[in-house]
């Protein structure tokens, strides 16, 4: 087994009174593609805005790479090389689609504070910029302003912007959350190829995603854990069979 | 304010020199010309005054327009350059271009600890803390000793800039003054078009995401802050300079208000709407004086059309009528 890369101590979070994530454990390993799921409701988001820093949690430690990060900032847990992706596609709408990658580049590799240079100094960003949108399949959509862009595409395109900081973990919201069947395939297929030496924690609603593509499976329902393990235990387990009845019970059952 | 968004904004726009887009490069060549020429059939103090409201403006610009922060308390510093530079101007005799930057430094200065306190917040909040900060630094002006209280510091000289021009002939303060007003054009529109002023659009249109890449957001704001606030710094110290006097008037709340309509009547987040907004409000000013009250009254009135008829402003407006960005 490979080691612990991101790793939770009681992580627990209140909001007045109403406990939206009790004293969760999780443990990450290297390497691997971990997915989050449960059903509306379990605390997946807010657990995750915890992990990077977007909520304070109420109790409970974060450690990454062995440094316990929970009294951080959250552009300081994205400088460690923990990066997330948001629910809503997050690009900058109006600048365009090599504009938004060369921005996650110009970060990574310096002069963002340099107001006194013409910005064709970013220009040395392009090739690698070019490169990542290729690889995301936005060839020539490089100078189209992002907010024109179809939602796949967006999503695309926000995942290219995450990897051209090169992030040793990526957290992804829902990646594939209000997409159609093709562009599901599309990012699941996009995923898959950007895993190797990566590590990818995922929330993920969609169970027919998480099937073939995440190694071990974590199964929130009202803030807890209920279970965890490969698809294969997860998805026999009586417990989350039943959390998910009434709700995806009939996607559990034909998976 | 990000409502508007006008196909103008998208699609990339090639830049040319010095970050100009074409249409950008004939406007500035056409107010080149215009700054040469006008001083010989205008007033050259008239002119002066736009020039020096424009620059306040665009400096306000700044921060409305690029980074989406509406300060309400720019007057604290263009007031305060303007007090120190005509104080130093008097008492110590200083050079006048020595003064005026000393004024703009005063200016980011006193921005560098207002906008540290003020950054932290935006919207409706930053505009609230800015204004109640201005009126702090108003206070502290009507009750120090050195500013002259209700007097303020009149009969300032104009002394000589760079040891070698003296600028008692108006013509000689204009041409420094347009210079002063050029140089600091060309610095916000470098600013904008650098690889800091990418970062500032990054935060403007979404912030979250900008800090998930790792930009500690704050400390951009921040840089900006302060060199829209140097800028204003030096617009309030060149007036003091053409006028000889620096006055509770420029700290007032009114005068904050002033460079939000001007830029806004302008165009906001446009490079030339806070030269036009300038040329329209000083105008205004100036051939509405005789009739007393009424150049408020009009202000007022020229405000409301404004929001309600043109949001954009007049460059704006045009601007989005030839789907050009200016």
């Amino acid at each position: 087994m490979s080691e612990i890369l991101l790793e939770t101590h009681g992580l627990t979070k209140e909001f007045n009174g109403f406990t939206a994530v009790d004293n969760v454990d999780l443990q990450v390993r290297a390497g691997t593609i971990h997915a989050l799921i449960g059903p509306n409701g379990a605390g997946k988001t807010t657990c995750f805005n915890m992990l990077t820093k977007f909520l304070p949690p109420t109790r409970g430690r974060i450690h990454f790479k062995g440094r316990d990060i929970t009294g951080i900032a959250p552009a300081d847990v994205a400088r460690l090389g923990l990066v997330r992706s948001f629910q809503i596609s997050a690009v900058f709408p109006r600048l365009t689609a090599l504009e938004n990658v060369r921005l996650a580049l110009q970060r990574a590799r310096g002069n963002s504070f340099d107001f006194w240079r013409s910005e064709t100094a970013l220009r040395r960003y392009d090739n690698r910029a070019h490169q990542l949108l290729f690889d995301v399949g936005l060839t020539g959509l490089a100078d189209t302003a992002a907010g024109l862009l179809a939602y796949g595409q967006k999503r695309a395109l926000e995942i290219a912007t995450t990897l051209a900081l090169d992030p040793e973990m990526m957290l992804l919201d829902e990646p594939t959350a209000g997409m159609t069947h093709a562009d599901v395939d599309r990012i699941v297929e996009l995923i898959r190829s950007i895993r190797t030496g990566r590590t990818i924690l995922m929330v993920e609603h969609n169970l027919s995603v998480v099937e073939g593509l995440c190694d071990t499976i974590t199964v929130l329902t009202r803030g807890r854990v209920l279970a965890e393990g490969d698809y294969a235990t997860v998805s026999r387990n009586p417990e989350v069979i039943a959390a998910y009845l009434g709700s995806d019970a009939p996607e559990l059952a034909h998976a | 304010m990000s409502a508007s968004a006008t196909p103008v904004a998208l699609g990339a726009a090639r830049p040319g020199l010095f970050g100009f887009t074409r249409a950008q490069a004939v406007g500035f060549l056409l107010m080149l010309a215009a700054i040469v020429v006008l001083p010989h059939v205008l007033y050259p103090i008239f002119l002066m005054r736009i020039l020096t409201a424009a620059l306040f403006a665009c400096a306000f610009n700044l921060m409305i327009g690029y980074v989406g922060l509406l300060s309400f308390g720019h007057a604290a510093f263009y007031g305060m350059g303007a007090y120190v530079c005509a104080w130093t101007l008097k008492f110590w005799h200083l050079d006048a271009a020595a003064a005026i930057l000393l004024g703009g430094l005063t200016g980011g200065l006193l921005g560098l600890a207002l906008g540290y306190l003020a950054i932290r917040r935006s919207g409706i909040y930053f505009a609230m803390i800015t204004l109640a900060l201005a009126q702090m630094v108003y206070f502290f002006c009507l009750e120090a000793p050195f500013t002259g209280g209700e007097d303020g510091i009149q009969q300032v000289p104009r002394g000589t800039a760079f040891g070698i021009f003296p600028l008692h002939q108006d013509m000689a303060m204009y041409w420094l003054v347009a210079g002063i007003f050029i140089a600091g054009f060309l610095l916000i529109h470098r600013v904008i078009h650098s690889p800091f002023g990418q970062v500032l659009k990054a935060i403007r249109e979404n912030e979250p995401r900008a800090t998930s890449l790792g930009y500690r957001t704050m400390h951009y704001k921040l840089i900006a802050f302060v060199i829209s606030t140097f800028l204003s710094g030096i617009a309030g110290a060149t007036t003091s300079v053409v006028f000889g006097i620096a006055t509770l008037d420029g700290v007032t709340s009114a005068r904050s208000g002033d460079v939000v309509l001007t830029t806004l009547v302008g165009g906001l987040g446009t490079v030339f709407g806070p030269v036009v907004g300038a040329i329209v409000t000083t105008s205004m000013e100036n051939y509405l004086a005789q009739f007393g009250s009424w150049v408020t009254v009009t202000q007022g009135a020229v405000f409301v059309v404004c929001v309600l008829a043109f949001r954009r402003g007049i460059v704006g407006e045009i601007a989005a009528k030839l789907r050009l960005s200016l």
